[in-house]
């Protein structure tokens, strides 16, 4: 994808060469491609154009035929139908209806982002050029912000949409404060270390399907291991994967044990890096733990931190194996997330209709992505 | 470092209640993390009715263990197990090697040339990209749309684009590429389905093969590329003297230097081709079926045989499982690379 290829934040500086011998060698000018090309061009050929094809795919309707395919081009039809026709129930939800609470709340949403924008129209940073992007932000984030509240209160209902969303914001807090707990603990000295950090790292290793037929068996509330406990409570006949949120709990109970690893591991690293003469001179001065936490500790892996967090929610969006094999994306749609959902419209032989629903989730990917990188991430990296 | 402060050289250090509070929290998700291994080991050993008899804790007490499931799964079934088991050994071995192959050239190139890609040249080849493809969809001949394609972007390259300003820099290639990453599987893999269809590539280990090695380059990118710029250029230089070429400093020095790297990059790589899922389900029929796949067909068909299920699984799990064990330290290491310098 191209995205943003001026954005500096992600792709860091490395030294440039040094001028010397080296420089003139460059003059093998073959040299220089043929290790460049096959990746650029696999790059090209399995995504680029692809993605292109994508974009005509989905205002496209497909029809197989013997043989081959028909491709009818039918215009934004199928993004309509998806945001406001026969499939909108089930990709953004079903919406309650707007009291004033809601339009207050949104109200004061898009006012924090006005306030925002006016700020940066008065800080030395303001260009002309960087205006039309942040109202497409205001615009999106006020989307997002109806969506959310439409479908989350009252008699609405999240669609596939608010659903990934779900996954992917309660998910990735779960993994991160997770794993920082698991990472704090183990960086004091205690005997067992190394068994831990490799018991802990386990559950990334293992297929996602295998995990969510681990948790099928955990859940089940007559064979699982838990059974008792389930008696216990007075559930042995019910199944909560059966209700919308036991559902989901499950999608994200799995992810969280199979993706706080990741945070861990990276954690403990970053904990480890901070200096212990500037921890001992905080203690000599009189820090409490709280203190050391927030004032020195904190600061040191925040950068790290935010890497790992865009890292994990460009991942989740993808989310669909977990769903697919612990719920089968149900009961209902309660647990179909916006792959799932366009790999099921596509077996049901939809395929502009799934080009384009993939091209919803790759602009909301994408938008949440640049607004955490260029908004979030600037924002708490300025503030320590 | 934290630790030791924790321990021992400060007044802060961990009062014994404290240590036995942190030992029982790591060992809480020590039984989070293992139990459900243990149980799904146990399930394989189970006859049907240990299992709907409700729940069993342990072998030779609560139930004999039988091995019962094991031979349904090997012997009974056969080829429906072992070629999805072959499938998912040869393509995840593949395209792990040739993305680390292709990733590691490309991230020599990006860290030892200086490479200066026009935007508008780009802007261009795209547009005759999309031209070219509007022109197939509109009934010309493939080939003819390509050729006539590369033809104009050499003659706008070698006349207009000598004037166009401006320029990317590698970073800006390496961001462009590892930045795939992002990019949802569902989003491209129509087209390729399209295309692989076409040129009969369905049902073919190559299919899997080429499509795992571009989702694995950004990782092998990102990986490789760090590593390589930690190695002083001077090791270089003394070779280039004594006339050694590019390829036979990458092959015989560079290689040599990263091999940590390499097998971390390898192993992780080679974690995402075995467990992917989504597109196998795209792009694989009978024939080359993966064992993600076969599991997951096990849920539509059997309705939950758990003892049957935990053997696959079991099966599935156990040589990624075992290799994370003895190389725990590299694959750490491996995922530190990207991620804390990222």
């Amino acid at each position: 994808m191209l995205v943003n290829a001026q954005d500096p934040s992600k792709a860091k500086a490395l030294p440039a060469p040094q001028p010397t011998l080296l420089m003139r060698l460059q003059a093998d000018n073959v040299a220089r491609m043929v290790f460049l090309l096959p990746s650029v061009l696999l790059v090209l050929f399995l995504a680029v154009f692809p993605l292109l094809a994508s974009l005509y795919l989905s205002v496209s309707r497909i029809q197989l035929v013997r043989g081959g395919f028909n491709i009818e081009f039918i215009g934004l039809r199928n993004f309509e139908r998806l945001l406001s026709g026969s499939e909108q129930r089930r990709f953004l939800g079903r919406f309650t209806e707007f009291n004033l609470e809601h339009w207050l709340v949104l109200g004061a949403v898009v006012l924090v982002m006005v306030l925002m924008l006016i700020n940066y129209v008065r800080s030395p940073r303001f260009k002309w050029a960087g205006i039309p992007v942040r109202l497409v932000a205001i615009a999106f984030g006020a989307a997002i912000t109806y969506l959310l509240l439409g479908t989350l209160t009252g008699r609405g209902l999240p669609g596939t949409l608010v659903v990934t969303m779900i996954f992917v914001f309660a998910g990735v807090t779960l993994q991160y404060l997770l794993g920082l707990g698991l990472a704090m603990l183990l960086t004091q000295e205690l005997p067992g270390k190394r068994f831990f950090r490799i018991v802990f790292l386990l559950p990334m290793m293992i297929t996602p399907v295998g995990i969510a037929f681990l948790f099928r068996m955990m859940t089940d509330t007559l064979q699982g291991p838990l059974a008792p406990l389930w008696a216990l409570a007075g559930l042995r006949n019910f199944s909560w994967v059966e209700t919308a949120e036991g559902a989901r709990l499950a999608v994200v109970i799995g992810d969280t044990w199979q993706w706080t690893p990741f945070m861990f591991i990276i954690l403990l690293a970053a904990l480890e890096g901070v200096s212990r003469e500037t921890i001992e001179a905080a203690l000599v001065d009189g820090a409490n733990r709280a203190q050391l936490f927030f004032h020195i500790i904190l600061p040191e892996i925040l950068p790290v931190s935010m890497t790992l967090i865009l890292i994990r929610i460009i991942e989740s969006f993808k989310i669909i194996d977990m769903p697919q094999v612990l719920t089968r994306g149900g009961p209902g749609t309660a647990t179909e997330p916006v792959s799932l959902h366009a790999y099921n419209i596509w077996r049901a032989g939809d395929w502009g209709g799934s080009a384009a629903l993939s091209y919803l989730l790759l602009i909301v990917v994408t938008f949440v992505a640049l607004v955490f990188m260029n908004s979030v991430r600037r924002r708490v990296l300025e503030w320590v | 470092m934290m630790k030791r402060f924790f321990a021992t050289s400060s007044p802060f250090a961990p009062s014994p209640a404290w240590r036995i509070f942190s030992y029982a929290l790591l060992i809480f998700w020590a039984v989070v993390v293992l139990f459900p291994l243990y149980w799904l080991v146990i399930t394989s050993f189970k006859l049907p009715i240990d299992v709907s008899q409700g729940p069993k804790y342990l072998p030779f007490v609560d139930f004999q263990p039988s091995l019962h499931a094991w031979e349904y799964i090997l012997f009974d079934q056969g080829v429906t197990v072992t070629r999805p088991y072959t499938n998912t050994i040869v393509v995840g071995i593949w395209s792990a090697l040739v993305s680390l192959v292709i990733g590691s050239l490309a991230s020599y190139g990006l860290t030892r040339f200086t490479y200066r890609p026009k935007p508008a040249l780009v802007g261009v080849f795209l547009a005759l990209a999309i031209g070219a493809l509007a022109a197939v969809i509109a009934g010309v001949p493939p080939l003819v749309a390509v050729a006539a394609a590369i033809v104009l972007f050499f003659l706008i390259a070698q006349t207009i684009g000598r004037r166009f300003k401006g320029t990317l820099t590698n970073n800006d290639i390496a961001f462009w590429l590892i930045s795939q990453r992002m990019l949802p599987p569902v989003a491209v893999v129509i087209p390729i389905y399209l295309v692989y269809q076409q040129l009969g590539l369905l049902n073919t280990h190559a299919a899997l093969v080429i499509t795992y090695t571009t989702i694995n380059l950004p990782l092998v990118i990102w990986f490789m590329r760090d590593y390589f710029a930690s190695i002083p250029f001077e090791l270089e230089e003394s070779a280039f003297i004594d006339g050694a070429s590019r390829y036979q400093v990458f092959y015989r020095i560079i290689l040599p230097l990263s091999t940590p790297g390499l097998i971390a990059t390898f192993l992780i790589v080679l974690v995402f081709s075995w467990n992917e899922y989504i597109l196998a389900l795209f792009l694989t029929g009978a024939d080359t079926q993966t064992m993600p796949m076969l599991v997951v067909a096990q849920n539509a068909t059997r309705g939950p045989q758990w003892w049957n299920i935990s053997v696959l699984v079991v099966l599935m799990i156990a040589p990624i499982t075992i290799m994370a064990l003895f190389l725990e330290r590299y694959i750490a290491k491996g995922i530190l690379v990207g991620a804390v310098k990222g």
